[in-house]
């Protein structure tokens, strides 16, 4: 679509910027990423009433031009560079009305880089029930925009912001706010002359970010440094001297423009709700019981429609293999391509269930207290309070619980937490813990309600949190910070949550879940498609020879016999023979080469196991039955000894092998995204990896 | 007297600050000398706190609390 005139939304966080974003687009918008940063890029169009169209841009919300986070690195340059594809014509600051005075501090950053704004005083509803009075003719008056009063959640005001978008000026016509260039006038001048740039503001803005601004060359950033050093320029210093004149600036017109109640000290509801949600007991005892819910919801509610999609896919596959004629062609798109795209689709609704989990919690405030509450006891392991939330969504998916981590803004907290959070049990590992813990657990009841089946499993989860903790804190050793932690941040009022950015926030990660994770799945599923449909040297042939001989076309039937014949082919093909060639490294942790081919080509997707077994075992029908799988794994003898292959040893080692080793292309897939860097991901497959070994080395020979 | 320093209700208005690249940061949230602060909680863990400031809630630990001091 083609746009007449381009429009950024800038604002604090938690002044409904989002929601005014949906509002003006609908359903109308696209992310996409930023150059070289990995920040969404919301975009989306708006038509305007004068017939022209707006591409509208959702910049992530921040309380300053200074940016603290990656995502608000990217306010600066959008607005400033002159360079920018995405430079808009125009700026929609919203604003939240009931708390106008720390929002405008952005607002006079944004107006002092002379670029027509317009403003949007958003909750103006909440504002008026509170019993503020905004004179808005002289608030607009003083600050020489114009100021659109809007309830973005009530949708009040937002065609008065469309008009206002498109009779906007070209030129800005903004009063100063602060004198700016009395807060380092020689370096000002020098940069404005060097760089031939106009605006005052935009060049101390330079000299402040000069180092990690991508748009400017090398020799333009050394000659700032020396004029820095020339002028000694001191950038704290000067931040400070700067947000002191904004907010006397913002004092002052405030005093003319706002009249807030005598009254408003008696206690907000918020801080009644507070009492109870952070208390010592309640808190906590809150926090626990919403966790077990959000658990327990995605799993149970996850799994009819999981079910659904495997079905339907079994289904495409059952009809496809019909209809094409058989070949490696067809083999390659039913048991490649659709197989890994299966994969993919089937973690969908738990990925949807908990993003909007997530969502609600975040969108009422709740998640803040969470974090507040839990800052102390992570902060002790080299985690933040905000990496609660990843580690909670790890039981769910890895794959968008380290996309969540974009919101913790200290780096080293960060990494620590992208680091650990593929340690938590995922559900993909759960058939495998199933499947072993039926095979050599007794189903029985201990103390009278403990099932010990249940109580292995809910072994193996709590050990995943602790395995986290632990590696998080050897890292915590490790990592040298980049920068000095800090935990500033906002207690947002408690809102009821929106359910449209509920189901955008729903549907956006699945969208990118399937775009990002999808791509490397397929691809490594073909990979391993050829591994175990081909084989070296006529050895298929062979095998289809040795079954076409009578002895078994007159003692099996035919169902016997395809699978039979697919079991051989899958002990002879690559996959088979890698199989071979690994037994030696996994024999110290009891598996045979066997177990090898399902290590292997349950290397991209840990639920791939319970298939591979199926075949290896050529088991009876649908692989998707898990008893019998079960039953032709207990009974399966090892050749030489007569021993039966999946002892609790066995069985116990292959699930320490699994709940370490990093089986999952999605994970490392979505670890390079978030971290742009090969060795983040490398760094964390290989300890995973060496955790993994031992873990099941030890494992082993323990129980053995 | 620091902010660190005070219970959970109690009052102070911000004099200065011991340190420079936090007091950039707090004042940018709006935590600048002159204003009047009140601790509104404590975490239930002890650390961090939150406080009252320029009309909304604001979480800090009691680290960056310390940094701040009152009249």
């Amino acid at each position: 679509m083609k746009a007449d005139i381009r429009v950024a939304l800038a604002g604090n966080p938690n002044t409904g910027k989002s929601t005014l974003f949906n509002v003006l687009t609908g359903l109308n918008q696209k992310i996409g990423n930023f150059p070289g940063v990995t920040v969404d890029k919301k975009t989306g169009y708006c038509s305007l009433p004068d017939g022209r169209t707006a591409e509208i841009i959702d910049l992530p919300g921040t309380y300053s031009l200074y940016p603290k986070s990656q995502d608000e690195s990217i306010v600066f340059s959008v607005l400033a560079d002159p360079s920018n594809p995405h430079r808009p014509d125009l700026v929609v600051v919203i604003l939240d009305a009931s708390n106008l005075k720390r929002n405008l501090l952005l607002y006079t950053q944004v107006a002092d880089l002379k670029i027509p704004v317009v403003i949007a005083l958003n909750m103006i509803d909440l504002a008026d029930k509170s019993g503020i009075t905004i004179d808005i003719d002289l608030f607009s008056k003083k600050l020489g925009v114009p100021v659109v009063p809007i309830s973005a959640r009530r949708i009040e005001g937002i065609d008065k912001l469309k008009a206002a978008i498109s009779y906007a000026n070209k030129i800005p016509l903004q009063e100063e706010s602060i004198d700016v260039e009395a807060i380092a006038p020689q370096l000002i001048a020098e940069i404005q002359r060097t760089l031939r740039i106009e605006n005052p503001y935009f060049a101390l803005q330079l000299a402040h970010q000069h180092e990690t601004l991508k748009f400017l060359s090398e020799a333009e950033s050394n000659a700032i440094e020396e004029l820095e050093k020339e002028f000694s320029f001191h950038s704290q210093k000067a931040q400070g001297t700067e947000t002191i004149a904004r907010y006397a600036f913002i004092n002052e017109l405030l005093y003319d423009t706002v009249k807030k109640p005598e009254t408003a000290q008696d206690e907000s509801l918020s801080n009644r709700i507070d009492k109870v949600l952070t208390h010592k007991v309640f808190g906590f005892i809150l926090f626990f019981a919403i966790l077990l819910f959000m658990f327990q919801a995605i799993f149970s509610w996850s799994a009819y429609p999981m079910e659904l999609i495997a079905d339907l896919f079994v289904w495409v596959q059952d009809k496809l293999h019909h209809l094409l004629p058989t070949g490696p062609l067809t083999s390659l798109l039913v048991d490649g391509v659709i197989a890994g795209l299966s994969g993919v689709m089937v973690f969908i609704p738990q990925i949807a269930i908990l993003f909007a989990f997530i969502s609600v919690l975040e969108d009422t405030g709740y998640m803040a207290r969470v974090t507040f509450m839990m800052d102390k006891l992570m902060r002790k392991v080299g985690l933040n309070g905000k990496s609660v939330v990843p580690l909670i969504g790890g039981f769910a998916c890895a794959v968008p619980s380290i996309m969540s981590t974009r919101t913790i803004e200290n780096w080293k907290d960060r990494m620590i937490t992208i680091m650990v959070t593929p340690l938590v049990t995922c559900s993909a590992r759960l058939p495998i813990y199933t499947l072993l813990i039926a095979l050599v657990v007794p189903n029985r009841n201990v103390w009278w309600l403990f099932n010990l089946q249940g109580l292995a499993l809910t072994g193996m989860y709590i050990f995943s949190l602790i395995s986290a903790v632990v590696v998080a804190f050897v890292f915590k050793l490790i990592l040298k910070g980049r920068e000095r932690g800090y935990f500033i941040m906002e207690l947002p009022v408690y809102r009821m949550p929106r359910w449209n950015n509920v189901v955008y926030s729903m549907y956006e990660r699945a969208k990118t879940f399937v775009l990002q994770a999808g791509k490397v799945i397929i691809a490594v599923s073909v990979i391993l498609w050829v591994l175990a449909s081909y084989a070296p040297g006529d050895r298929f042939e062979r095998i289809d020879k040795k079954y076409q001989q009578p002895q078994y076309t007159k003692a099996l039937n035919a169902d016997e016999l395809n699978r039979a014949i697919a079991s051989e082919k899958l002990e002879n093909s690559y996959a088979g023979v890698l199989g071979h060639v690994i037994e030696p490294a996994i024999r110290p942790l009891g598996f045979d080469w066997k177990i090898g081919i399902a290590l292997i080509t349950s290397f991209a997707a840990r639920e791939v196991f319970v298939g591979t077994m199926a075949t290896i075992y050529s088991v009876n029908g649908n692989a998707e039955k898990m008893e019998s799988v079960q039953k032709k794994m207990h009974d399966a003898k090892n050749p030489q000894t007569g021993q039966p292959v999946f002892t609790l040893a066995v069985a116990f080692s292959l699930m320490m092998f699994y709940a370490f080793a990093m089986q999952c292309a999605s994970t490392v897939a979505v670890v390079y995204r978030e971290t742009k860097d090969w060795r983040w991901p490398a760094i964390q497959f290989a300890y995973m990896a060496v955790l993994a070994y031992v873990a099941s080395f030890v494992a082993y020979h323990v129980l053995k | 007297m620091k902010l660190s320093q005070l219970l959970a209700g109690q009052k102070g208005i911000v004099k200065e600050f011991t340190d420079l690249e936090m007091s950039v940061k707090l004042m940018e949230m709006g935590c600048l000398p002159g204003e009047e602060v009140c601790v509104e909680r404590i975490a239930p863990l002890g650390d961090p706190i939150a406080i009252n400031v320029a009309g909304y809630s604001l979480s800090l630990r009691k680290r960056e609390a310390s940094t701040i001091i009152l009249l």
